[in-house]
Order: C-alpha cells, then structure tokens, then sequence
C-alpha cells in the first residue's frame, strides 16, 4: 500500500532519513519508533510531501507520489499532529469539514459526516458541533483531531505523536478508542511515536529508526523476541518479555476444552478425572456450564460425597478476551499459578497455567 | 459574553461621563457652551472635512497597510521581518509635523499634503501590528493546514488571518484614533478640518474657538474608537476572540 524506496533525505550535511525502503500494507498500522532526532517524524512528513526526499520514491497504491498533485495527493491523505492544530477560529463542525470543504463536498453531506463522526469518538454532536476548539478539553481536542482526519475518508492516516501531549489516563481511553476505529476502518495508517508502550498496543507493524536509518521493521512480537541488535533490545527495554504478554490474548494460550465436574457428580469421579489428565484441581462447572468453583486433589482424595458440598471459590477469573499481562497480572495478586478463563458470559471456556505461558513465550526465542 | 475587565471600563466610563457632565454643567453655567455653539455651522462643515481627512488618509492606509503587511509575513521577506519591523520603528520616530511638511514640500499646499502624511502616520501600526498578528499564529497550525492539502492562498484566509485579526484590528483602532487626533495638524499645510478652529483659537487667544474645533475632535476621536471597537467585538469569531 505504501511503499518506501530507498528514501533518502539530507539537510546541508546532516542525513536525517538514510536509504529507508519499507512496505506498509493496506491496513495495517506502522509505528515509526525511535528516540528523537532518529529521522521517524522527516520520514512520515516526506510521505505527504510537506518534506520533499533528497532521493528515493514513495508509492502509494503502487502510484509515485512525486508525480502527483502534491495538494492534491495531501487531501486524500488523512494528517494528525501532536499539537492537534484544531483551527481555533472555527467551529468544531467546520474543523472536521476542513477536507470535505476543499474537496468541494455538498455541505450538507459533509455536516451529516461530521455529526457521525463526533459520535463515533463518543462526543455528543448536539453538544460540540457548535463549539469552539477552546471550549474544548485536551482529549476532546484530540478526539476531534483524529476523526477530523478522518472525514474525507481517506485510505491513508499519517499521525505524528498524536497522543503525546495527553494526560495517562485519556492516553490509554483515545488510544483504546482509536483502536476500535480502525478494526472498523481498516485505514493504512503511518504513527509516530517515541514510546515503546504505545507502539506495542496500537502497531501490527513496528520501524525502528536510528540515526536515519531503518534498523528493524518487524511484526511486534518479532521485534520483542528477537530484537536485532543491542540498540533495539535496549530501546524495546529490560522488560521486553513482560511487554510481549500484552500482545498475546489468554484465548491464544490457554489449555482448551479442560475438564471438568457439576455439583452433582461424586468426589470419586472428580479425583479421577484429575488423575487420568493428571492435574491436581479440577473446576465445578453450573448446570449451563459457568464456572462455579474448583476442587483441589489434596483435598478430597479419599473422601466420600459429592463436589457440591467440597467446593473452594475460585480465586480469580480470567476473560479470554484479554492479554497475557491481565492473566499474569492477576496470578501475582491472587498468589496461584493458574486461572479459570471464562467468556464474556461466565462460561467456562478454559484455564491458564505460568507453565503454559512461560512456554508460549519460550516457544518463539527457540524460533 | 461579558469579559472579566467589562465592570473594570464601565466603571471607569461612569466616572468619565460624571466629568463630561460636570464640565458641560459649568460650562453652560459660565457662558461658554453659548459661544461654542455659535460656531456650530463651522463646527458641522470643518468636522465634514475632518472626515474626509481622516476617512482618505485612513482607507488609503488600509489598502497599502494590510497587503504590505501580509507580504512581509509571506516567503521570501518573512525572513527579513524582524529587520524590515526595525526600519518601520525607526519610520514612526520622524514627528508628524515633519512628515506634514515634507510632504508639502513636493505635493504642495491643500488636501493632497494632509492626506498623505496621515496616511503614513496611519500605515504604521497598521502595518506592524499585521505583521505581529500573523506571525503570532502558531507555525503548526499552518503545518496542520498544508497538511491537510489547503493551498497557501487558502491557509492565508482561512487560517491565517483569522486567526490574527484580532491584532490586526487592533493595530487599525490605535491608527486611527490617532488619526482623528493628528488630523487637526492638517490646518498647518492647508489640508482644512478642525484644525482650523483649533489653530486660530490659539493665535486669537479665543479659548471658546479652540474649544469648538477640539471638543469635536476629541469626541471623533471616542467615536471612532468606540465603532473599531464594536467591529472588534462582533466580527472576530468567538473561538479567536478574547472579548468574548
């Protein structure tokens, strides 16, 4: 989709982009990541052209963008920077129609999209339409930054540390929110960004930059597995494993399809099902198959009854829906090696063992 | 819509008409006010040519001001700004008078001498402070415009000026309320207005003659303030408006 050749960019002596060739594919979002002055932020600006490359080519959907119209080319390209650069002297409703206007859209097109747009980043159109940007907050700036970009329906979103300047916490909300647009919008998108962290939860594609040159540019996992060098393994950071438990969801590392007992079942039919898998506890599932309870072997080895009278709390659920990081996360506070996964329901779907993800994460170091 | 210093200026607007109220009381009271109004056919005719002074002088100022201005914020001046900013200082140094007879020197006698040195009393801040406002929008703004694919024509009026007309208006209420208050200097190269009432009275030693051109004056001078400053209020759009 967007494709990098041999891109190369020098101001007076100093190379700030050095012979970068990358692929974007379509869809994907491509985090440019390296500490300052790495060139990241002249290599996305050389893609819509507000800086022209010393040498190189970009393409975009197999087209030279130095052949176009570079007005032209900058409309069909969706633009958010750290600064947000709402235009303070007009509404809300005409920022987002800035691109729609240019392109010459019927204004009443052009308003409707704005409305779903504001709804979309859950801000209530009837309320901001008719604001100003100072009227704003900063992470209600930025929300109306990102769709802003958005309105023309562009293929392509270039966004230059668009989260940077927001507090932690609305960090994590707009990021989330930004998230699930694009699992809808599908755009192909080129971030920069400085932060690790970041990179890790938004990319399915990260580019590691240094000194204007491209070092690695990888799936995020790979590049936390097997960093290249020293300069990536110390950029990813010392914790680097712990940050790989965020990429991959319980469903992905649980034990599927376990075994399991009802309240109705006797105390010898538990203890074999946990020896004939050879596990020392075993979950009490409800009629409709939530999970109720555990029964540890210690405890009911040679005793008489049924599982319903036996039965200890579960210590912690997991969602199979969430990441590694959660799952361990809740392991460490409730003090067991294991949880019960469950779906969005309470049905009991699986469990999670420290054993069973130390070796997923082992598994791709032997790769 | 009211801003925090509103209750500050009307207060002192109070005071200041208590003060005009007082003054006209012993005004009136002395026999003064009587003598001024006589001269109220000269007052309404040379306040007609006070206009026209100022309304030349000032549209003439506008109309090379604004562009001058804009063009030194654009590539490739704008990299001189700041030195072209100094020359222009340097320009608003030279007195007025000065100004009034150099320019009676090649333009002669009449109007024409007048017009011309107001306008370039005018030009000034109007030019600086169009400079000033335009440079005071934020460079990413006009990143996040070209960005977004605006031409420099369109980043210019849609984000750019906006964005500094309140400065720009600024610039134009001090011009031409000191405008107004310079143009009775007009009478001195034969250019008319109230300067006439102004400088006789002085020469006739005629305190109410004087009066009668300068009370007008002043009260333009209000006048005209009080106009740029509703335009101020009410053109500028609310989200780049400080006043509201």
């Amino acid at each position: 989709m967007i494709r990098l050749d041999r891109l190369t960019k020098a101001f007076g002596s100093v190379t700030a982009v050095d012979g970068v060739t990358m692929d974007v594919p379509s869809g994907a979002v491509c985090v440019l990541l390296g500490p300052s002055g790495c060139g990241k932020t002249t290599t996305m600006k050389m893609i819509n052209r507000l800086i022209t490359p010393t040498s190189g080519k970009i393409f975009i959907d197999g087209r030279d963008t130095s052949t176009l119209d570079a007005v032209t080319l900058r409309r069909s390209i969706g633009y958010v920077i750290q600064q947000i650069g709402l235009f303070p002297n007009k509404t809300i409703e005409d920022n987002i129609c800035v691109v729609p206007d240019l392109l010459g859209w019927d204004r009443k097109k052009s308003r409707k999209r704005a409305a779903e747009l504001l709804e979309l980043v859950n801000l209530d159109p009837s309320v901001f339409l008719r604001r100003y940007p100072k009227e704003l907050s900063g992470g209600q700036q930025q929300r109306v930054g990102v769709v802003r970009a958005l309105a023309a329906d562009p293929p392509v979103l270039l966004m230059d540390e668009p989260f940077g300047a927001i507090d932690p916490i609305n960090r994590e909300v707009i990021q989330d929110e930004f998230m699930k647009l694009q699992a809808e919008l599908k755009k192909t998108v080129v971030f920069v960004s400085h932060d690790i962290d970041e990179a890790v939860k938004m990319a399915s594609h990260i580019a590691i930059f240094r000194d204007g040159k491209l070092i690695q540019f990888d799936k995020p996992d790979h590049i936390l597995a097997n960093p290249i060098d020293n300069f990536v393994a110390d950029f990813v950071g010392g914790d680097r494993t712990l940050k790989r438990l965020r990429l991959v969801k319980v469903a992905d590392a649980m034990q599927v399809a376990p075994v399991s007992v009802v309240a109705g079942d006797s105390l010898e039919t538990a203890v074999a099902r946990m020896e004939a898998n050879n596990h020392t506890t075993i979950v009490m599932v409800g009629p409709r198959g939530r999970a109720r309870g555990f029964l540890h072997l210690n405890d009911i080895r040679g005793k008489g009854g049924v599982v319903g009278d036996h039965v200890e709390t579960l210590p912690g659920l997991i969602n199979v829906n969430d990441d590694l990081r959660n799952a361990v996360s809740a392991m460490f506070s409730h003090g067991v090696t294991w949880l019960a996964c469950v779906d969005d329901e309470g049905f009991y779907k699986g469990y999670v063992t420290q054993r069973g993800i130390s070796q997923l994460l082992g598994a791709s170091y032997r790769e | 819509m009211t801003t925090s210093s509103s209750p500050a200026s009307s207060y002192t607007s109070i005071v200041s008409s208590l003060a005009l109220v007082a003054l006209g009381a012993w005004a009136a009271s002395s026999g003064l006010l009587g003598t001024i109004l006589s001269y109220r056919e000269d007052i309404l005719y040379l306040a007609g040519q006070h206009l026209m002074l100022v309304a030349y002088s000032s549209a003439l100022a506008l109309a090379i001001g604004l562009p001058l201005g804009i063009a030194l914020t654009r590539k490739p001046l704008r990299y001189h700004a700041d030195a072209i900013t100094q020359v222009i200082n340097l320009g608003t140094t030279i007195p007025t008078l000065a100004v009034l007879a150099l320019a009676m020197s090649f333009l002669g006698i009449g109007a024409p001498s007048a017009i011309f040195g107001l306008t370039v009393l005018t030009l000034l801040p109007i030019v600086l402070n169009t400079i000033a406002g335009l440079s005071m929008v934020p460079r990413y703004l006009v990143e996040a415009a070209t960005g977004m694919g605006m031409t420099d024509r369109q980043i210019l009026f849609r984000v750019e000026l906006p964005n500094a007309l309140f400065v720009i208006l600024a610039g134009v209420r001090t011009a031409i309320a000191i405008n107004v208050g310079t143009a009775p200097l007009a009478f001195l190269v034969g250019g008319g207005g109230l300067g006439e009432l102004i400088f006789t009275g002085i020469d006739l030693m005629d305190t109410s003659m004087l009066l009668a051109g300068a009370i007008p004056t002043a009260m333009l001078a209000i006048v005209a303030d009080f106009a740029i400053g509703q335009c101020q209020y009410w053109l500028i759009p609310r989200g780049v408006n400080p006043l509201r």
